[in-house]
């Protein structure tokens, strides 16, 4: 550890206000973007899912 | 022995240019490469921002550069590889090719956002002001601007196989001029002789600053790599939802 | 279809609506008639910015009429004939630019030293200005063209096109604005020229090829 003390920590001498909020909004964006992609997948899976049921039922139907 | 390389490497583009095998092997990629990507960036930033020394001239302020940098880098990199794949697109008539550029975009967006931004934070406390027309921070921005174009024409062609075709295209051209701009740029500022952000030593960088920037670069890269593969896997379920393939792949 | 034919029935094609010629070099004069009203009519401060202001208002009037590049033939049929036709669409497109800039372009360029003393621009750079335009303008016509293939037939069209080929147009504009405040201010302008003539050769060889291939995928095929 290079600081002293996690107060120092969080100083960063006299620039922890830019050196977090720097932090703060690209952990903002780059989570946010890598939440949208893994939603965005589940709901094309749900999507696939949800059409295979469909189908099973429907050979279902048409069987009995 | 060079054949033989140039064999596996031919094996693989066509291995991996089908979108079948790509899904069933990005799938297993990914469940290694998201712990990676994680690890490397946590101990790259955690490093980074707790354990490097200061910067003798900008103190504790150059800690910036450790998410600034590789976002940068990442964003550079990513434009490039959308160019690469819009080429094998557009010559091969490839399909994962403009897959993969509809995925890139969005990351690679954000992650030219993200260089703006921190660069201009790191700015005010060493310019004074948080923008400076610097050559960096301008061709970071019409990085961003190229990125904006590209995504902007994906969502404006309702047919997405024409989008991605598109895209591809106007990658390939952006790639291009990347080049020609980035030296207008450079050009540019030594005719009006700006301010330049001096990255922290540009030249030789001592290695306790180095490695965690190194580390965390790999991190970004990384995560930039899942996330590509995430959105690619996602198109693939989007445009083979009646494949039978996919369908025993998800059952 | 012959290349000369091409440029010819363009050009024929383009006085029968002689306001599509016209409307552009409007645009422009009054494009940079604003900044004097909108910064200050000093002589000393309009003679720095002149440049910037000159260029700027030709790409944007390069742009806004660029965008009509298609539409014609769009819109009765005839580039779809031309699509289908089994001919490579290398010197069809080169033609359609040329043309074009001819048309548009070229009554920039000669208008550009007239705006440049307006706006106090040394006289002495007003011949670099005129060799600049002559040699930066095409380059943005091609490189517009490129833009305006992949959207020819889409709804949102303009403002995408911009967004599109604005970023594309940056080495232009800072050449040529930088090798017109090169002559204002006595310096060396050659080898900035050259630069601009090495652009004008690549997009000219280059850009038609891309907008063959945009206009075959913006057609689906």
């Amino acid at each position: 550890m290079y600081f002293e003390s996690f107060d120092a920590f969080l100083q960063m001498g006299k620039h922890g206000i830019y050196v977090w909020s720097a932090y703060g909004i690209s952990a903002l964006l780059i989570g946010l973007n890598i939440g949208l992609a893994l939603r965005a997948r589940t709901l094309a899976r749900a999507e696939v899912i949800r059409l295979i049921r469909r189908e099973a039922l429907n050979v279902a139907d048409s069987t009995d | 022995m060079l054949s033989a390389v140039w064999q596996t490497l031919t094996r693989w583009y066509h291995q991996w240019g089908s979108p079948r095998y790509f899904f069933q092997y990005s799938g297993v990629l990914l469940r290694w490469l998201w712990p990676l990507a994680i690890v490397a960036t946590m101990t790259g930033l955690v490093w980074g921002l707790a354990f490097a020394p200061a910067d003798y001239q900008q103190g504790d302020s150059y800690r910036i550069i450790f998410i600034h940098v590789p976002a940068a880098s990442a964003a550079l990199l990513g434009y490039v590889s959308m160019g690469v794949a819009g080429l094998v697109g557009l010559v091969w008539r490839m399909k994962m090719a403009d897959i993969m550029i509809k995925a890139i975009a969005p990351f690679g967006a954000i992650l030219a956002a993200v260089a703006l931004i921190t660069g201009a934070i790191w700015g005010k406390p060493t310019w004074g002001t948080y923008w400076v027309w610097d050559a960096r921070l301008t061709s970071m921005l019409l990085m961003l601007f190229l990125y904006l174009g590209v995504i902007a024409l994906i969502n404006a062609i309702p047919d997405p196989r024409q989008a991605g075709r598109a895209a591809s295209l106007l990658s390939v051209v952006g790639v291009i001029n990347v080049v020609i701009v980035k030296y207008s740029v450079q050009w540019w500022q030594s005719l009006h002789q700006g301010s330049t952000l001096k990255v922290v030593g540009e030249t030789a960088m001592p290695a306790e600053m180095l490695s965690p920037l190194l580390i965390s670069m790999l991190g970004i890269y990384l995560l930039f790599a899942c996330t590509v593969l995430v959105r690619a896997r996602t198109e693939i379920m989007r445009r083979e939802r009646k494949s039978q393939w996919l369908k025993e792949a998800l059952q | 279809m012959s290349f000369v034919a091409t440029v010819k029935r363009e050009l024929l094609l383009a006085c029968r609506r002689p306001a599509e010629i016209i409307n552009p070099l409007f645009f422009f004069v009054m494009v940079v008639a604003m900044f004097p009203l909108g910064v200050s009519p000093k002589a000393e401060l309009l003679s720095v910015i002149a440049p910037g202001v000159i260029w700027v208002a030709a790409l944007l009037a390069v742009l806004l009429s660029v965008e009509g590049l298609f539409r014609a033939d769009h819109e009765s049929g005839a580039l779809e004939q031309l699509l289908v036709a089994p001919t490579n669409l290398y010197l069809p497109a080169l033609a359609k630019i040329l043309a074009h800039w001819l048309l548009t372009g070229l009554p920039l360029v000669l208008v550009g030293p007239l705006l440049g003393y307006m706006l106090h621009l040394p006289v002495s750079a007003s011949s670099t200005l005129l060799l600049a335009l002559l040699l930066g303008t095409p380059t943005l016509t091609a490189i517009g063209a490129i833009g305006v293939s992949l959207t020819v037939g889409l709804r949102s069209g303009g403002i995408l096109l911009a967004l599109l080929v604005l970023p594309l147009y940056v080495p232009v504009l800072v050449f040529g604005a930088g090798v017109v405040s090169y002559a204002a201010n006595g310096l060396p302008v050659m080898g900035l020229l050259a630069i601009l003539a090495a652009l004008l050769l690549a997009s000219l060889t280059l850009a038609p090829a891309a907008v063959a291939a945009g206009l075959r995928i913006s057609s689906g095929g």
